[in-house]
């Protein structure tokens, strides 16, 4: 099967789960591990590519330009983990069915689970480092998810928070380092990446990519000290622990340092920090976990030894310290995650986890008893179990590393550590399975159905069976090492034995054990003795450190972003004008190259209408009716200049803008007070008139400065003109260019018009529906309401000049692509004759008569124009290009059908849905409940004081 | 002339500044519809005054104005309808929440202005 549907098959599958949770919980389940199972099946189908050495590549260019490709590549250390996050899912999968209760959305669970599942086998079938970043981040998200799963648990919602911003921070401080690798290699194909060894080690950025990827290994697979997260994380749910924080996600760190292996290892900077880092987890975590009472938290801690013990062995840089690694990640999975389902059925069976309050449990759960034990067993490393070859293979590596030139350091360390590791896993024997049965467990414990024990019964058999013949592992096992050493070593020839000879190692192991049983012997005076000693708890330093972060963030949000429209127009302009300041003391002023042109009496005319309208509304603007009016005189002459020079679409634009505009703000001046009050003194007004001067007359000054002077570069304008016909077959250049030229401006142009309108229609919904409702509803109008709510004079005109509106406006539409008009223009004006109609005869009587919601026309409008743009790709030419042919349809003259148009259509949709949803937004805030939806298109308010006589009368004459 | 073009966008712009120096959400509104105004014909005339030369490619003429401006001014004027519409609903619905039309919440009613916002 090709390696994206193995990528792809749980993603895709990820959408089942939530359609199959009403078919009950058994489709449910079923439908995820059929998922799953064809995802194993289609990574099974590799193998025999896989051992043959090759490795198996699938390649998809996404964005090139960004060295972004979908590459992936499956090789021995691929297909080793993807076959251990498949293959332990499966048994997840089917453990979780009978693990979840019936008050868990088990729909919701696998769909995180499937996710997971998907951004992990991502990540170890990448090629591509950018890719495996993506699914890095997409591990984090799901684990995020699923460690907060029980989201009435404070325990899972602090422990998820708190995996995420660990990881998180990882994550980023890992994508720097990727960076930087790729920018060494020149490539972020992992393939050329890893060849590049000598490249990498030599370029002086080596160090800190070096470390910028080990913290977001390191914090991927808590070591230490970022080890804190993952006890945390065992809030989740026991499967979740199971999967995610013992054998997948945590081991994703470790994958990536195996996988970078062959690049980054081998100087001393890595092997001091890696090996450091591991030694240091490990005995940190095999220690902390002997004192842990929370089953699941002394197995967490565990985790976090074991994943230290293979870090280190990483960290030593040798081949067979690589070897030992990748064996210890396969017993490690296979014994854990057998440890952590077992802990859940005990804690399912029991309803407690502490240990304390256990014991005994071996005559009441024998089936259990014999699966945690074979794998506690062989986590403390006992002889023919399989986690006792790759811990003597561990302790063999310790003797021969040398570490700050102290000989004894490391194999000290770790047999210390070794030597916990036996001690938690006989405690955890000892105080659970062994002694007395007792009789005061919260529930009466029994063994489960099958579901439950057979998964972790499925793992305990590679256990048993790796431990007494460890040939039937070497081979693949050694296949994995080879691919990550990528040929920068040989693989080593060491036999995988259970008995080496009388070599330092086993004398290093028995030490371990021994000692393990000489401290379960002194247990309890050592426990009083940890509890009384005092420890750095890592939660609360987390949290002071995240509680400070918000604090110094909230500090620097509060000065910047204070909700008040003063500050952010004050920063705003103090960005602009230092941003002019440097333009003015950086820049040079030359000497006008273009002569003034001569004004005329008409311009001077216009310009004193302009001048006085502004100044009008500068002296008028307490009077608000009055500034309408003005603003309107403004506008104006605004479009009547734009006229006069040469630009008639825009005079046209700015037209029917101001009309809708004008529109605008009287229905919301409804509202609002009718005067604005004086209040500022007369110090501040000068001040502000100081400010409004200044700013007058930097940008009058700008202006004329540019005015007579020709532009630096040519324009690119002269490229429209001279293709706007041969290019885009049409003769108003100003239109092809927003229907060709730039459509995909428009296009956005269209998409943020339709998101204002469907904003204003959101607010207005709130509006309505909370407190100001009750207000809109007990207002008084504070003027006299009009006796006649629609003038027949008025809706008689509106209806006849309606169709000759619409003619207009399609004719507009029409001719755009050679003369002044188009879509926008056309849009506008059918607007303008839409909203003619409720003013006129009223809104209940326009809603009536609308066929199409508004939100679907903007819908239609970008639909239409987006899928026209896509209408390019079908022969092979970019997104929005354009095409047109004239063609003749007798007896019509010959015309011109260009695929600009069809677009345009989509403008004029666009806006005439978001204008008219605008305005109809505002009109909703004037309706009253208790307003009578009167089906005649003149009535009168019969609110108003003084009613006429005969309303009822004169309103039939009308129809 | 073009004297004439670059003191109407400097009038425009002072007379937007003050009233948006006004503090209410009326004038506020208008200040900015004045300073669009000013904004774009200031990008208009980027593309130099022409006049009798609109940019319609019509057989024997030369010399057409600037379309390139045209076509962005044209885009601007409309986006600019939706921006405004957008604040005058919010400047609305701010007054009809709280009775005051002030753009900035009041000292002395600081504290649940604050609470009720957030």
């Amino acid at each position: 099967m090709s390696l994206f549907f193995i990528v792809a098959l749980p993603f895709f599958g990820a959408l089942l789960p939530g359609l199959m949770n009403a078919a009950g919980r058994a489709a449910c389940a079923g439908v995820t591990f059929t998922v799953s199972l064809a995802a194993f099946i289609g990574l099974l189908t590799n193998l025999p590519s896989v051992l043959a050495g090759e490795v198996v590549m699938a390649r998809v260019d996404w964005i090139p330009s960004l060295g972004l490709n979908f590459t992936l590549m499956l090789d021995g250390l691929g297909f080793f983990f993807a076959l251990l996050i498949l293959g332990i899912g499966l048994l997840i999968i089917a453990y979780a069915r009978h693990y979840l209760s019936r008050d868990d959305n088990m729909g919701e669970f696998f769909t995180y689970l499937l996710l997971f599942q998907g951004a992990m086998v991502g990540i170890v079938l990448s090629d591509n480092v950018l890719l495996l970043l993506i699914f890095w981040e997409l591990t984090s998200l799901s684990s995020f998810l699923l460690i907060g799963y029980w989201k009435h648990l404070p325990e899972g919602r602090q422990g998820a928070r708190m995996a995420l911003a660990v990881t998180g921070m990882g994550g980023l401080a890992m994508i720097g380092g990727m960076l930087i690798l790729g920018q060494i290699a020149g490539s972020y194909d992992l393939s050329v990446i890893l060849k590049n060894r000598d490249l990498i080690q030599a370029d002086p950025l080596y160090v800190p990519a070096l470390i910028l990827i080990l913290l977001g290994c390191f914090t991927k697979s808590a070591q230490f000290p970022f080890h804190f997260w993952l006890p945390h994380a065992m809030a989740a749910p026991t499967p979740v622990s199971a999967y995610l924080h013992s054998a997948t996600m945590v081991k994703a760190g470790i994958f990536l340092m195996a996988r970078m292996w062959p690049v980054l290892s081998g100087t001393p900077e890595w092997f001091t920090v890696v090996t450091t880092a591991g030694l240091a987890t490990m005995v940190l975590g095999a220690v902390i976990a002997l004192f842990k009472h929370d089953l699941k938290a002394l197995l967490a801690f565990s985790t976090v030894s074991h994943l230290g013990l293979i870090t280190m062995l990483l960290g030593t840089g040798t081949a067979f310290g690589a070897m030992a690694a990748m064996f210890h990640i396969l017993n490690h999975a296979t014994f854990k995650a057998a440890l952590f389902m077992s802990a859940g059925i005990v804690d399912h069976e029991a309803h407690t986890r502490d240990i304390r309050r256990l014991g005994g449990l071996r005559r009441l759960m024998p089936v259990t008893f014999v699966i945690a034990t074979l794998a506690a067993l062989s986590m403390a490393g006992i002889p023919f179990l399989n986690g006792f070859l790759s811990k003597e293979m561990m302790l063999e590596e310790a003797t021969h590393t040398v570490l700050f030139g102290v000989p004894w350091l490391v194999p000290a360390l770790a047999t210390f550590g070794s030597l916990f590791s036996a001690a938690y896993c006989f405690r955890l024997i000892g105080h659970v399975y062994l002694g007395p049965v007792r009789d005061d467990y919260p529930a009466k414990p029994h063994d489960p159905g099958s579901g439950l024990w057979l998964p972790p019964a499925i793992l305990v058999v590679p256990v048993v069976a790796i431990g007494i013949a460890p040939f039937l592992a070497e081979p693949f096992v050694k296949l994995v090492t080879a691919s990550v050493l990528g040929g920068e070593a040989d693989v080593p020839k060491a036999y995988f034995k259970i008995w080496h000879g009388l070599v330092p190692a086993l004398f290093l192991s028995v030490a371990a054990v021994v000692g393990g049983l000489l401290l379960m012997a002194v247990f309890n005076p050592l426990l009083r003795l940890w509890e009384t000693t005092p420890r750095p708890e890592a939660k609360v330093i987390f949290e002071a450190i995240v509680e400070a972060a918000a604090w110094l963030s909230g500090k620097l949000i509060a000065s910047l972003h204070n909700g008040a429209f003063t500050r952010y127009a004050a920063i705003g302009s103090v960005a602009i004008v230092a941003a002019g300041f440097h333009a003015w003391s950086t820049g040079t002023i030359a000497l006008p190259t273009r002569t003034p042109q001569a004004a005329g009496p008409v311009p001077i005319a216009g310009w004193l209408m302009l001048v006085a309208a502004t100044c009008g509304l500068v002296f008028l603007h307490r009077n608000r009716l009055l500034s309408l009016i003005l603003i309107g005189i403004v506008g104006l002459m605004v479009s009547i200049g734009f006229v006069f020079f040469s630009a008639p679409d825009l005079a046209m634009t700015q037209f029917t803008v101001e009309v809708v505009t004008i529109i605008l703000l009287l229905l919301a001046l409804n509202f609002l007070p009718k005067r604005t009050p004086v209040e500022s003194t007369v110090l501040r007004r000068v001040r502000d008139v100081g400010v409004a001067v200044a700013g007058g007359l930097a940008t009058f000054a700008l202006a004329y400065h540019y005015l007579l002077r020709d532009a630096v570069a040519p324009p690119i304008s002269e490229f429209h003109l001279a293709n706007s016909y041969k290019g885009g077959g049409g003769t108003n250049v100003v239109n092809v260019i927003l229907v060709d030229f730039r459509g995909f401006d428009t296009y956005g142009e269209i998409i943020v018009l339709g998101i204002a309108a469907l904003l204003i229609y959101a607010l207005t919904e709130t509006l309505l529906s909370g407190r100001v409702r009750a207000r809109l509803l007990n207002r008084k109008p504070d003027q006299p309401q009009a006796g006649d709510m629609h003038p027949m004079m008025m809706v008689v005109l509106t209806r006849v000049i309606m169709p000759v509106v619409l003619m207009v406006g399609f004719y507009i539409f029409l001719r755009g692509h050679n003369e002044p008009g188009g879509g926008f223009i056309a849009g506008l004006i059918v607007s303008i004759a839409v909203v003619m109609q409720y003013m006129a005869s009223g809104f209940a009587w326009a809603s009536a008569r609308l066929k199409y919601p508004y939100h679907g026309v903007i819908g239609a409008g970008v639909l239409i124009a987006g899928l026209t743009g896509i209408g390019s790709w079908f022969v092979s030419k970019p997104f929005l290009t354009s095409d047109f042919t004239y063609v003749r349809i007798p007896p019509f003259q010959e015309f011109e059908l260009a695929t600009a148009a069809l677009f345009d259509l989509g403008v004029f949709l666009a806006v005439v849905g978001a204008v008219m949803l605008s305005l109809e937004s505002f009109s909703r805030l004037a309706r009253r409940e208790n307003m009578p939806e009167s089906e005649h298109p003149m009535d009168i308010d019969p609110s108003r004081d003084d009613p006429p006589p005969d309303e009822a009368g004169s309103a039939r004459e009308a129809v | 002339m073009e004297l004439l073009v670059a003191s109407a966008i400097g009038v425009m712009t002072a007379a937007g500044l003050y009233l948006v120096l006004r503090l209410r959400t009326f004038p506020v509104i208008l200040g900015i519809s004045l300073l669009t105004y000013a904004v774009n014909v200031f990008l208009f005339a980027s593309g130099r005054l022409t006049t009798g030369a609109p940019p319609v490619l019509r057989d024997g003429m030369t010399v057409y104005a600037d379309p390139l401006p045209q076509a962005l001014v044209l885009t601007a004027i409309v986006i600019s309808f939706g921006m405004t519409a957008v604040v005058v609903m919010i400047g609305l619905g701010a007054f009809l929440g709280s009775n005051d039309d002030h753009v900035d919440d009041q000292p002395d009613g600081e504290e649940d202005g604050a609470e009720s916002t957030s």
